[in-house]
This record gives C-alpha cells, structure tokens and sequence, in this order.
C-alpha cells in the first residue's frame, strides 16, 4: 500500500496506524502521549497532520492508514496547532528548567525550542500541586505534569500495579494514588519503570548525592562503592556512547577519582547469590521443598509479591539480592580484615534501579543492627556525579575494580539481563546435581526481550522446566498459573522491568527497545568473550566460603547472605 | 464553649460522621456497603458506576473504605475506582455537614453573581466545595440549576432556598444556623 506524504511516496502497511507508516518512512512528526507496543490514546494531540479530504487536522498516531491517502505533516496549520498545543501546557508549567533535573532532557523542552516558542503567550492562573516526597524512592512533582498519561499507562498496562491515576476532570484533572496518599502507602512497588516514561520533570527518582557526599567527605568513613552488572553497559550512554557500549574500566577509574575508597563490582555478589540460590534449588529439587523456586534479586518484583501474591512467598529464594549481600559481606568479615569497626564502612550501590533505594531502606535488610547498604545511585544520578566534578568518562583510561570483591564470572554479569540469573544458576544448579559443567553453557531460549521465556534443560538426567518473566503484568499472569497448580517448572526468574535490568528505572532515559536490545547483547557479549563464565569458578568466591562463610546455606551464610518475607498490605 | 464542641463533632466524624453515637454508625455503614455489593454478584466494570451511586446513597458520601471493597468486589486497582468517582460531580469523599449548603451556580445565578457568593462561603467555611467543615457543621455543595431562577442568586441550606444573595450577607445566614445548633 502506498501513501503519499509532504509529495513524496511511502510504503505502508495495511491496518497500521500513519504515525507507525512515518516514523519508519524517517518522517519525524513530535509525540508525547504515544508509547511503543501499546495502543494509542490521541491524548497530547501533538502528532496532528492535514490528510487530504478530512475537515480537521487528525492525531496521526490513532488514524489509520488507508491506501492513496494524500498527507502534509508540517503544513502552516499542522505546526502552528503543536505550537499552540505546547503554549497552552507551558501556561500551566513552572518556567524552572534551570533547576530541574530534567534540563537538557525534557521532552517539552525540546518541543518548546523545536516549534520556536519564544514567550509565555497565555498567562494564567497555575493549578497548584503538592509535591509527593512520601516514596524512598520515586519523587512526584504534580507541578511539572502535563497529563499524558504515560506513567499511568506503564504502571497499569506494564506493570499491572495501577498505583496511580487520574484524579478529577478538566482544568482540576491530576495524576495520583486514590485518596491523593503518598506514593509511600499506595500499591507503588518503586520500579521507576514511570520515570523513564515520563516526558518531563514530574517523576524522578529520590536522591541520594548528599549522603554520599558526607560520608566520603567524613575522615572516619571508610566508603566503599559497588556498581550492579547492567550499570557498565549504559552509563556510556549519558556521556555520548552508543547504546550497548561496556564501560566497565572508566568506570572504575570514575568512581576512584570521585574519592571511593575501594570500588567492587556487585557481579561478584551475583556469583556469591548464584553459589546460595543454586544450593537452595538444589536442596529443594532432592527434598521435596517449595517448588517452583523463584528468584528474590528484584526487589519491586519482591514488593509486588509482598503485595499481591503473599501466598506464593514460601516459594521465593530465601536469597537477599547482591546489592544487599555485598554490603553484609563488607560490614562483616571485610570491616574485620580491614581493621574497621563494621559501623564506619559506609556502603554505596550504583544501581539500575530505583526500587533498590527502597530496598536498602528495609528493616528486614539489616544485620547486626547495621543497613547492608548505606546510600544508592542510579546510574542518571552517578553520571550527574561525575560531570558534575568535572570529569568525562570519554577522557580516562580503563582501570580494574579493587580484589577480592572485583572479581566476577560472566555469570555474574549476566544478571543485568532479564533471564541472566536464571542462565547462571542453570550452570551451577548444572555442576552441583553432575559435578560436570554443561557441554554448551548458553541457555538460548531464555535470551532476549520477550516477557516470559520458557526452556527445558537438562542437569545430567534430571529434566527440569525454567522460566524467565519480566514485566509485572507477565509475572502476575504466570503467577497465577502458579498459584492454580502449574507444576512443570521449577525456577522462575522474574524481573520487574521489561528486558530486566538493563532496563531499569534508574537507567538513562529516552532509550527505545533496540538501545534496549543493544545494551542486553553487550552483556551476552562480555559472556561470549569471557574466559570463567560459571560462577562457582570464581575463586574469590570460593575463597571467602573458605575463610569466612564456610559453605553455601551454612549458618554464617544464612545470618548475612539471608532474609524472609512477609505479607503487605498496600493501603491502596 | 466552643472549643468543647469542635472536640465532640470531631470524634463523631472519626466514627463515621453523622450525630448518632459513637460506633454504632460505623458498623451499620459497613454492612450496608455489603448488602449493596451482594446485589452484585459477579459484576464487572461496567457495573462501577452504578454500584458507586448505590453505595453514596446508602452511606451519604463515599468513603475510602467503601471505594476499596468496591474495587476488590470488582477486581479494579482502587485508584482506578476512586479516578471515575473523582471523575463525576454526583460523588462526594467527605460526610455531608450538619447542613449542607448548596449554592446554584446555574446560568441565571451567574449572571446575579453567585461566583462572588460561592468564594464568600469558602472563605468562611474554609472548605472546597465537596468538602465538609471540621466541626461537621457545613458541608459545601455546588449545584448546577435548582429551579428557581427567579431568586437568583439563591442557596439551600438543608433545601430552605435564601433568595437574592450578595456575598456580604452569608456570614449572617451561615450564623444563623450555627445558632440553631447552639440552642
């Protein structure tokens, strides 16, 4: 089918949409409300074209194509009516650009400069809004929305938590919890997947740069920093790189120069999480315990089973999540060797993650009266860091993380891609039940962006059924499944964002699914490359079970590397 | 005096709102919000609204407890269920005042003025409309037409219509009513 657009023709298919049929013809036509993979609402009306022989102009991305069609998407009128659209949102808008963490990178920003809007032409009363502080990890700032409805879409079609929604109608119309509570007491489970959806200022994550910068600046804190798998392949991103690009070596040279004094990498602990969680599968598959296992490293996904399924907890992975066993390990046995009481290392996660703040918040991850993890970044809120002391990371040379917690299997890294604990612990599970490593350790199957994958695998002559899930609307339904009797698997892998953690919703803003797709092969390609891609290979491993925990699920393991669950009740 | 007062109207709203005692009303409500619901087995979304409108009539306003049994009787996110209900003007989240005061704001009242009247009774009640006082006294209700124009601009107050409105005399009118309760 072709269509004619700006007197130029286009191929289209039948039954798309015209904005699908432009976009992939390279014409560039501005949107704000549509969003990847979901139906269209026509809610911004940013996207409008003249379409020959209709009276109005019409909203591109809910107009189907139909065959000869004749457009013009940049016609006097078309442009003018986007113009006009973005003075009216701007009447309503704080003019505080300077001093929002979006600067530079807002979508209305942008729309503003790109349509030449050169002065505030409606004057008017603002609605005020009360800025929403109550979540430990997601700041609301109701000031700065314009309505589109992006982060409630996410949170209800993505995510299936529906923590938020439009309140009200017409020029009293705001997006909040029911009842206007704080996100805090709301059925928000902190996996930022709304920030990344949100086109302005209006959702961000809580910061914690003063933390930080305290405790490196205080003589008696020993400060240490650990950076998640998924971080390396995307902070590039924020300095120029394209998607997909490892920058693992300056990053490490970054956090060092920041003033860190030891900097780790949490793929180690991944390793350390795969040595605990593939002894608990394997101790469960031979005595009969809680099957399907299912993993317990994404703490939104934790959150939402809280939530929503208290039932299945006996099946989640009694496991903390790296981040937190890092940190238990670093106020414990590595304080000790250091000759430093455990209260003054302070531990800070470079995370993917905004959920990981929360997590790092709960009295359930503490040991000994201490929180595992003191302080956490996301990777946008680190690459502020960085610029912000003047560094580039295009100008450093690469450097190692420090030992022993530097050291990590392939394994390990692949934890930032959703079914990437699933592979890993596949290849230990692998070695515990055969005592051999498995002829070919990539688990093709559960590789990619599809929301759940399934694989059968073999450890030797037991069978077993696994599954990765990401998103919480396809955990919620594979759950259920679960919780009807589905009894043919025995891991599931669930990760709250789509894609996993590359994913996150501490990651970059503004990448689509193929810088998503770019910063998952980065991972599968450090795991191609890598000479030790299991992680009971890892020798560093092996090494703090020898000198400190003894073995996986001992008592020393269980005290540190261990938590429980319990039910939650949002109140809304 | 009057501190005393505030301090009783206040536990009576805790409780339910309302005047009657302490407790009972609260019990009674919950039950009231089940019986509405069993009148719905198996309904689906599309019976929200409906549902919503049974539920105000039996319990006077909707409360959060009332909108959570009723996104669960609907497996609905409760902020869905509270974004339709914010959505129309016929629901109201507060109990209703001792007297509810509804002021029309309907074509012929605007044009006698009555934006002026409805900031005047904000401005003293200190409540939006759809909200009710503290004491539990007014509750503020903002109404399209009542019919009868010829009044304009015209209030009710519990539905005794005061004609003809200016701005400057509805402490007066609101007072007299807080007299009533007093004595």
């Amino acid at each position: 089918m072709q269509i004619t657009v700006n007197d130029k023709t286009l191929e289209a298919k039948p039954g798309e949409m015209l904005l699908a049929a432009l976009r992939r013809g390279g014409v560039h036509v501005p949107t704000l409300c549509a969003m990847e993979g979901l139906l269209p609402t026509g809610a911004c009306r940013m996207c409008v074209v003249e379409v020959e022989g209709t009276r109005g102009l019409v909203p591109s991305c809910a107009f189907p194509v139909r065959d000869g069609m004749k457009v013009q998407t940049h016609s006097q009128r078309a442009v003018r009516a986007r113009k006009t659209i973005v003075e009216l949102l701007l009447a309503n808008h704080p003019d505080d650009c300077l001093y929002c963490s979006r600067n530079n990178n807002c979508e209305l920003q942008n729309l503003a400069g790109e349509l030449g809007v050169r002065q505030r032409r409606y004057q008017g009363g603002r609605t005020p809004a009360r800025l929403d502080m109550s979540s430990p990890s997601v700041v609301r700032d109701p000031d700065k929305c314009i309505l589109c409805g992006k982060c409630v879409r996410v949170c209800e079609e993505i995510q299936s938590v529906s923590a938020i929604d439009f309140v009200g109608r017409g020029s009293k119309t705001h997006v909040a919890p029911a009842f206007n509570v704080g996100l805090n007491v709301s059925s928000c489970v902190d996996c930022g997947q709304c920030i990344l959806a949100c086109p302005t200022g209006a959702l961000t994550e809580r910061s914690h740069f003063k933390d930080v910068f305290d405790a490196i600046r205080d003589p008696k804190k020993l400060v240490v920093v650990q950076h998640a798998p998924a971080v390396s392949v995307t902070i590039g991103e924020l300095f120029g790189a394209r998607p997909g690009v490892d920058v693992a070596g300056v990053l490490n040279a970054a956090l060092r120069r920041l003033g860190f004094d030891h900097v780790f990498d949490t793929s180690f602990a991944a390793d350390l999480t795969i040595m605990e969680e593939a002894h608990e599968l394997v101790q469960r598959v031979k005595n009969g315990g809680v099957l399907p296992l299912i993993t317990s490293c994404c703490p939104a996904w934790v959150d939402f089973a809280e939530q929503e399924f208290p039932d299945l907890l006996p099946h989640l992975s009694s496991c903390k999540s790296p981040q937190q066993m890092l940190g238990a390990v670093l106020k414990s046995h590595f304080a000790k060797r250091s000759g430093v009481r455990p209260e003054d290392v302070f531990v800070v996660s470079i995370m993917p993650c905004t959920a990981k703040k929360f997590e790092a918040n709960l009295p359930e991850r503490r040991h000994d009266g201490l929180a595992d993890v003191d302080a956490v970044l996301t990777t946008r809120e680190l690459a502020r860091i960085i610029k912000m002391r003047g560094l580039d990371l295009r100008d450093m040379d690469a450097e190692g993380p420090d030992t022993p917690f530097g050291e990590r299997s392939s394994a390990g890294k692949l934890f930032g891609a959703s079914g990437g604990v699933l592979e890993a612990a596949i290849r230990t599970a692998h070695f515990l039940v055969t005592g051999a490593e498995m002829d070919a350790v990539k688990v093709r199957e559960i590789r990619g962006l599809q929301g759940l994958k399934e694989a059968r695998v073999k450890l030797g002559s037991l069978e077993i059924g696994v599954a990765a899930v990401s998103g919480l609307a396809n955990a919620r339904r594979l759950m259920v499944e679960v919780r009807a009797g589905r009894s043919d698997l025995a891991v599931i892998e669930v990760m709250a964002c789509p894609g996993g953690c590359v994913n996150g919703g501490g990651q970059p803003i503004g990448a689509d699914l193929d810088a998503v797709r770019a910063r998952m092969k980065a991972l599968y390609d450090i795991d191609r490359d890598s000479a030790q891609r299991t992680s009971h290979t890892n020798v560093l491993v092996q090494r703090l079970y020898d000198e400190d925990l003894g073995h996986p699920g001992s008592e020393e393991a269980h005290h540190l590397l261990h938590t429980h669950y319990h039910p939650r009740d949002a109140e809304v | 005096m009057e501190n005393v007062k505030v301090l009783a109207d206040d536990n009576a709203e805790q409780n339910g709102g309302g005047s009657s005692g302490p407790g009972g009303k609260g019990a009674k409500v919950e039950g009231r919000i089940e019986e509405v619901l069993s009148r719905h087995p198996g309904a689906g979304r599309d019976a929200l609204i409906p549902i919503l409108q049974e539920v105000q009539e039996a319990e006077g306003h909707l409360s959060r407890e009332s909108v959570i049994k009723v996104a669960r009787h609907l497996a609905l996110p409760p902020s869905k269920v509270y974004g339709v209900a914010t959505f129309y003007n016929q629901f109201r989240f507060q109990a209703r005042g001792t007297y509810n005061v509804q002021v029309c704001r309907g074509t012929a009242c605007h044009v006698k003025g009555s934006a002026a009247v409805l900031d005047a009774i904000k401005r003293i009640l200190k409540v939006e409309p759809g909200e009710t006082t503290r004491d539990g006294m007014f509750s503020l209700e903002v109404v399209a037409c009542i019919g009868a124009c010829g009044l304009a601009p015209v209030i009710a107050v519990n539905g005794e219509f005061h004609a003809g409105v200016a701005p400057e005399k509805v402490a007066a009118i609101l007072n007299s009513y807080k007299r009533r309760t007093a004595a």
